[in-house]
Formats: C-alpha cells, structure tokens, sequence
C-alpha cells in the first residue's frame, strides 16, 4: 500500500488545528464575557486571560475591539470581526494564506498581535474588492484559473498587489540583479518574491500569469 | 499559548526597567520569531514590553563616514535603502535571502540578531533540549542532524543560529548599541553578542537580562566586491544549508564569514589572511577543529565550494 505522502499529513494536521483554532475561539469569546466587568491589562492566570483594548481601520472602517492579549491580527479579524476571507493555513508565518495589507505592506497577520495594532490601518481580500466590483488583480486571478482548490487564493492576491507595489517603490528582491538598478517585473521577479505565499494545487503558473496581467506586461 | 499581559513602552529606559521589574517579561517588537515560539510554548512570557512605539526606526549617518541602523529598522527597508544599497551591499542581499516579503516587512533589524535557531529538536517540546530546558539532554545528537553545527559546539548542544543578516554584519565589523536597566548605554562589538553553546546554550548572547537593543552602527564603508551566496533545499524561503558572506578586494584580500555551521556567525580572522591563496587555504583554517556529524560533513566541502564560488564571482 501506498504510504500517505507529507503532503497529506500535513493537510491531515491544517484540518486538525483548524478546527481546533476555532474551537478555542469559540471559548475565548466566553471567556471575554464572563470577565467583562475586569478593567483591561488584569494579571493573567489560567481562568482570567489577560484583556485589552484596540481600535483599527480595517477595510475603511474603524473598528474597536476588547480582547485576549492572546489574540492576533488573523483570529482578531476571522474570529471577531467575523471577516473569513482571510485564511488561516499553517499559523506559523510558513504558508502566506492569512496574508494582509497594514499601512499598506504585506505581513503575516496570524504573527502579530491584535492589540499591536492600535491607530493602523488593515486591508483584507475584503477590502480590494467584491464579486460586483472586483480589483483587477481578482479578476485575472479569475481570467487566468490562478487556483484551484481557492484556500490559499485571498493571501495570494493580498500578497500580489504588494508586490507590483514594492516593485514599483524600487526594493530590490534575492534575485534582483544590480542592486542600484529599479528591479524590473520578470518571471523570476514574481517568483521570487511570491515564495512565502505557498499553493498546495500548484497553480503558481496562472499565478504568475495573472499578476504579470495586471502589472500590463505580457508573462 | 500562555496567557500574558501587555503593555507599550514609551521611552528605552523605561522599557528596559519594567524588563526587570516585571518577572518573565519580553520585549516583542516585530513578533515574527517570539510568537511563532510562543503558540508552541516553547517561549512563555507572562508579561509583552511593545517597544514599536520607541523612535528607533531611523537610518543615520555616524560621525565617521559609518550609518547607525535603528533597532527597529525592519528587514525589508534596511535592504531597500539607497546608502545600504551602494556602499554595504553584502547586507543588502543577505537580508533579502532571509523569509519571505511578508516577514522582512515585519521582522526588525535586533530581533533578526536575536532570533532562535530553527533546530528541530528545539521545536519539537516532546524532546529533550538543553536549549529550550536547561539540563533535559540533545536530541539532536544522535538524530537527524543534516542542518546542524558542525563547529563550535559543544557535547550539550549542535544547534545553529539561523540569521542570514548575522553573518553579513558579521563582516562588516558591526557594533550593537544597548540600554541596560539602570539606563546605561554601551557598545557590543557583534562578534562579541552570540556566544558559542558550551554548558549553557540556553544563554545565547551576552545581552544582561532587561537590555534592550537601541540600534546596530555599520563603521564607514570598506569598497571592495560585495557577495553573499546561500545553499538551500529551495531556491527561495529556506534556512541555509552553508551561506557565505564575504568582501573582495582587487588585490585578492578581504574578510569573509560563513553562516549554517555553528551557534554564531563563524568568522576566523586568521583563516581570511589566506584569501588570497583560495578557497582550500582558507576553508581549511576557517573549519580547524570541525566535529561534524556523518549527517553534516557534506557542510565542510559545500563550505569549500561556496566560497570558492565567491571567489570565482568577485574575480568576475
């Protein structure tokens, strides 16, 4: 028989941890309302959690929000704000699905803390754009079948449109040529400087094709 | 992940004196390392010191011809800068080897320094690890150890340090700029700031506890052909294997330091003095001493032959 390859143990454990996650959300929201009378930054010990407060703009909206200290920028979002379409694949910073915009940059939202966020402004998948009104870089992912299975496509696209961004603003990438040369939008560019978001279907072609579309050069 | 308390820090001095004052405390600034540890509980603070809030954010010049780097100058915009670029370019593309886009926008210039090694026996929690509980034994020795050190350490630890942008300051005789407790300052010459494992890998620099990093100053551009080549399983967002940091100059000399064999960034003055003799002169006195395991000896040829590499390109 054929042995399960890493591939689907590792699906096996997103499956396991993401049901787990959501099943710990579910408790901290309980846990936040039955210590809604504490004041905000109370000692932590294993029945009270450490609470506190923070507003951001996210999607052009503010939004205010008490929280687990423990919470981060993805479950604050996913779990709070109830806004899903930002995904949480490994939870480790390894895979790129929970990528966001904040101030305008690309990062890892399930690495970094909700309440760290105070003033700054988020954009999700949310955010770019809508079925009806779709940001070109959802619609050639579209056009061009840059996914298949869809779980990691809102990190792709987050991560997409930074990228034509940090092209533009001249930060060079690992395969960049000459340092103090703007770098230029090439297949090797794209790939580059896509790694961190990962695509378990393999749809990195139409991927790349996509983006290539929306930056107006032929891939 | 263990519950914790938070709070911003709004000056380096008081951020360095709740450190102490509180027990277990930790300063988190971009978070990429210190929360991926902490969802593990490999990292358990009870108390999060936010030292974002705090002006080290900048990219100065220094007196003597040199830039001084703030602590918390993020990866992406040390790489990207102009002056960086032109005259320190081994940093530049040391940096941009390391992650991903999304973290280099995120992780800080201090926290790359004092980030964790990726051993996986230090990951794992159901192993012992001298590293992770002080006096619990290695796994790694004895186990798969196809990533691991293979100078400098000890029978209580073969872990690595995994920073690209180590060894790159490594080279460029970087100090580290700190702010103890007691509000003092002083300078750590970078090769001074990681220590080898020895009995205690738990302590991995020489940082008091409560000293905070305020900013990394480069001394005055040295010229010279800038090359920093990684070996990785992947061709991008993978830990190296070997990296090699190194500055050429036209007559043949220069400095060079090597990344993935050992608990710091290894850099042997003496063996650089053969740099122009080649890569077999100064691999052979750079690696004296080695103990690699039968997993990593393959590192002391790929050690030869990236640098020979180097050497080849800077010759162009």
């Amino acid at each position: 028989m054929r042995k399960p390859s890493a591939f689907e143990m590792s699906r096996r454990n997103l499956l396991v941890g993401t049901a787990t996650s959501v099943a710990m959300g579910a408790a901290s929201r309980g846990a936040e309302a039955q210590n809604s009378a504490a004041p905000p930054l109370t000692t932590a010990t294993a029945t009270a959690p450490a609470m506190a407060t923070v507003s951001f703009n996210v999607n052009g909206e503010v939004r205010a929000l008490k929280l687990d200290t423990r919470t981060t920028l993805l479950d604050a979002l996913r779990e709070h704000l109830h806004l899903t379409g930002t995904k949480k694949g490994c939870d480790h910073g390894q895979c790129g699905a929970c990528t966001v915009m904040v101030g305008g940059q690309r990062i890892n939202s399930c690495l970094t803390l909700a309440v760290m966020h105070e003033g700054d402004n988020v954009t999700t998948i949310e955010g770019l754009g809508t079925p009806d009104h779709m940001h070109p870089m959802q619609a050639a992912f579209v056009e061009h079948d840059g996914f298949q299975c869809g779980y990691c496509t809102p990190g792709q696209i987050c991560s997409a449109v930074a990228v034509l961004d940090e092209i533009k603003a001249g930060i060079p990438s690992h395969v960049t040529g000459d340092l103090n040369v703007a770098p230029e939008l090439t297949n090797a560019e794209l790939r580059e400087r896509m790694s961190g978001n990962i695509c378990r279907c393999g749809a990195y072609s139409n991927i790349a094709e996509a983006i290539t579309e929306v930056a107006g050069r032929p891939a | 992940m263990k519950s914790f308390t938070y709070e911003k820090a709004d000056s380096p001095a008081a951020a360095a004196s709740a450190a102490v004052r509180t027990s277990n405390a930790k300063f988190i600034a971009g978070g990429t390392n210190l929360l991926d540890l902490m969802k593990l509980e490999i990292e358990t603070p009870s108390h999060l010191i936010d030292v974002n809030g705090l002006a080290f954010d900048k990219i100065e010049p220094t007196p003597d011809g040199g830039l001084r780097v703030g602590a918390l100058v993020r990866n992406t915009t040390l790489a990207a800068d102009a002056r960086i670029r032109r005259d320190y370019g081994l940093l530049s593309r040391a940096l941009l080897a390391g992650a991903s886009g999304q973290l280099r926008n995120k992780a800080t210039t201090a926290g790359n320094l004092l980030q964790r090694t990726r051993c996986p026996y230090f990951y794992d929690t159901n192993q012992p690890c001298n590293k992770r509980a002080p006096g619990s034994g290695c796994a790694a020795i004895g186990g798969v150890t196809r990533q691991h050190a293979v100078i400098g350490s000890s029978d209580t630890c073969i872990a690595t340090h995994p920073s690209d942008m180590a060894i790159a300051m490594r080279v460029l005789d970087a100090t580290v700029q700190t702010v103890r407790p007691d509000g003092t300052t002083r300078d750590i010459p970078i090769a001074d700031l990681h220590r080898l494992p020895g009995d205690t890998p738990q302590i991995e620099t020489t940082l008091a506890p409560g000293e905070l990093i305020t900013s990394v100053t480069l001394p005055k551009p040295v010229g010279g052909t800038h090359i920093y080549r990684k070996v990785r399983d992947r061709a991008s967002y993978a830990f190296a294997l070997v990296s090699v940091g190194a500055i050429v100059q036209r007559d043949g000399t220069g400095r060079v330091a090597v990344g993935g064999i050992a608990h710091k960034p290894w850099r042997v003055e003496a063996a650089e003095a053969e740099l122009p003799r080649g890569a077999k002169a100064v691999s052979t006195r750079l690696l004296d001493g080695a103990k690699p395991t039968q997993d990593n000896a393959f590192k002391l040829a790929l050690v030869e032959r990236t640098l020979a590499a180097v050497l080849a390109e800077a010759k162009g």
